[in-house]
């Protein structure tokens, strides 16, 4: 496998489903990073076959509920001191705020959009959510 | 306590407070005089971003006979929204007057967030083909005044059951009751949506049956619950010709009926019940009608903290 240096003090979100690392190394706005980062793609992994993963030579705010939502498979490893200081093991969110938008054109919100849009979840399986306002279904496709 | 809270989507109300509603109703049918000055001084405010004629009266009425008074707009080409205005300013506008606001919109979900910018009640009287739970109220009302409770009865459901939200609201209310069973009857392409079929009937354990004739079951419902099927709701001509009749309920069909199957309907009427039934005493949708006012008064009483 590729020897990518070991970093001090950063992140490592691991276990990206191969193929979408690029996606969310766009929505990380890594591109704009001023500090060190490796896609890296294709991975050899026990558990997936082939997965990708991200290495942040820095510590950044990551929103956790916006990566289960992507892929609860993912897993993020906070690095200090060249070690694994914390593990996160994402779940499937409960709510999702502002990050996908509901597709009734009956809803409200098509029309109006002062207010938070808000989903619950209704299946961790299916990953389906429900509009807190029309209760409309949506699975959402982040990818 | 009711006081103050709002009546947007019929899981806001837990099952007790829906029997204190109830209660209230039974006893202002009882002795409506009694109640006839308890919302003196008061205002209630109808908003209808689009007609409903029949809703609109009924809580006019029904805020009326309370001894209160009534402010409002009746379509949204003479209302502030026609000038571009959130429902949020609106309401918070209409606030500043009012005591207890009922709103009717076209977008679902507009009445629960109107229901966030203030903290005086607000009625959802219909939010597009989302939720209409005072008819749904009105409907429990009318079974409870027939037959004494919901429970132990078993009920036909005849139409459009895939587009009607009054059949849905009520299917939710009954699957939460012991003792009761279905009969949906409908053309295949006009049955109950998935969901309600498996995460409300199904989930529940309740025993129904999915048929496209009315006859065969007449004798044991209790009630049939009638609605339209919309000549456009087809995917063909030939089978809105074949089937139209079978979904129209007239004097031969209701020979099928027992003595106590009362027939009910969220009214307005076309032609799916033919006026020759209207005489039978089984024949229970006007009466329905004005339950639907006592159960608003009811709620009224209620959400403002007068009872
Ligand atoms: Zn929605």
């Amino acid at each position: 496998m590729l020897e990518i240096t070991s970093i001090e003090k950063g992140i490592v979100i691991d276990h990206i489903q191969a193929g979408t690392g690029i996606q969310l190394f766009n929505y990380l706005q890594l591109d704009k990073a001023e500090y060190t980062v490796a896609l890296i793609i294709n991975a050899d992994s026990c558990k997936q076959g082939k997965k990708d993963i991200i290495k942040i030579n820095n510590v950044i705010d990551i929103d956790y509920n916006f990566l289960g939502l992507l892929d609860p498979n993912i897993t993020v490893n906070i690095i200090k001191d060249g070690k694994i200081s914390e593990k996160v093991n994402l779940t499937v969110p409960q709510t999702i705020t502002n990050i996908i938008k509901c597709k009734n054109p009956r809803c409200i919100t098509s029309t109006e959009n002062y207010f938070d849009q808000v989903f619950h979840l209704v299946d961790a399986e299916k990953r389906s959510y429900r509009c807190e306002y029309c209760d409309d279904i949506v699975i959402p496709h982040l990818h | 306590m009711l006081k103050n809270r709002s009546l947007i989507d019929p899981s806001d109300f837990s099952r007790q407070e829906f029997c204190e509603i109830f209660d209230l109703a039974h006893q202002i049918i009882a002795n409506p005089e009694k109640y006839r000055k308890s919302c003196e001084g008061k205002i209630l405010a109808t908003l209808f971003y689009e007609p409903s004629t029949r809703t609109r009266f009924s809580f006019e009425a029904a805020m009326l006979r309370l001894g209160g008074k009534v402010v409002g707009f009746s379509e949204p080409s003479s209302s502030s929204a026609a000038k571009g205005e959130s429902i949020a300013d609106t309401v918070r506008t209409v606030e500043c007057y009012a005591d207890i606001v009922v709103m009717r919109h076209p977008k679902e979900g507009a009445p629960r967030v109107a229901s966030r910018y203030v903290s005086i009640p607000l009625i959802n009287a219909g939010d597009g083909g989302h939720q209409h739970p005072t008819q749904t109220l009105t409907d429990i009302l009318t079974i409870q005044r027939l037959k004494g409770s919901v429970e132990n009865k078993t009920y036909g459901f005849c139409g459009d059951l895939k587009f009607g939200r009054t059949v849905h609201s009520l299917i939710k209310f009954l699957s939460n009751h012991e003792g009761v069973k279905f009969y949906l009857i409908s053309p295949e392409e006009l049955r109950i949506p998935d969901y309600i079929r498996e995460e409300i009937i199904i989930k529940n354990n309740i025993p129904f049956e999915e048929v496209e004739k009315m006859e065969p079951y007449m004798g044991e419902l209790d009630f049939l619950y009638m609605t339209r099927v919309q000549r456009e709701r087809f995917f063909n001509e030939e089978d809105y010709v074949r089937l139209k009749d079978r979904f129209i309920l007239d004097a031969a069909k209701m020979k099928f009926a027992s003595p106590s199957t009362y027939i009910l309907h969220p009214l307005p009427r076309v032609n799916e019940i033919s006026i020759e039934v209207d005489n039978d005493p089984r024949a229970q949708y006007f009466n329905q009608a004005k339950n639907g006012m006592f159960v608003r008064m009811a709620l009224i009483l209620k959400l403002l903290g007068i009872y």
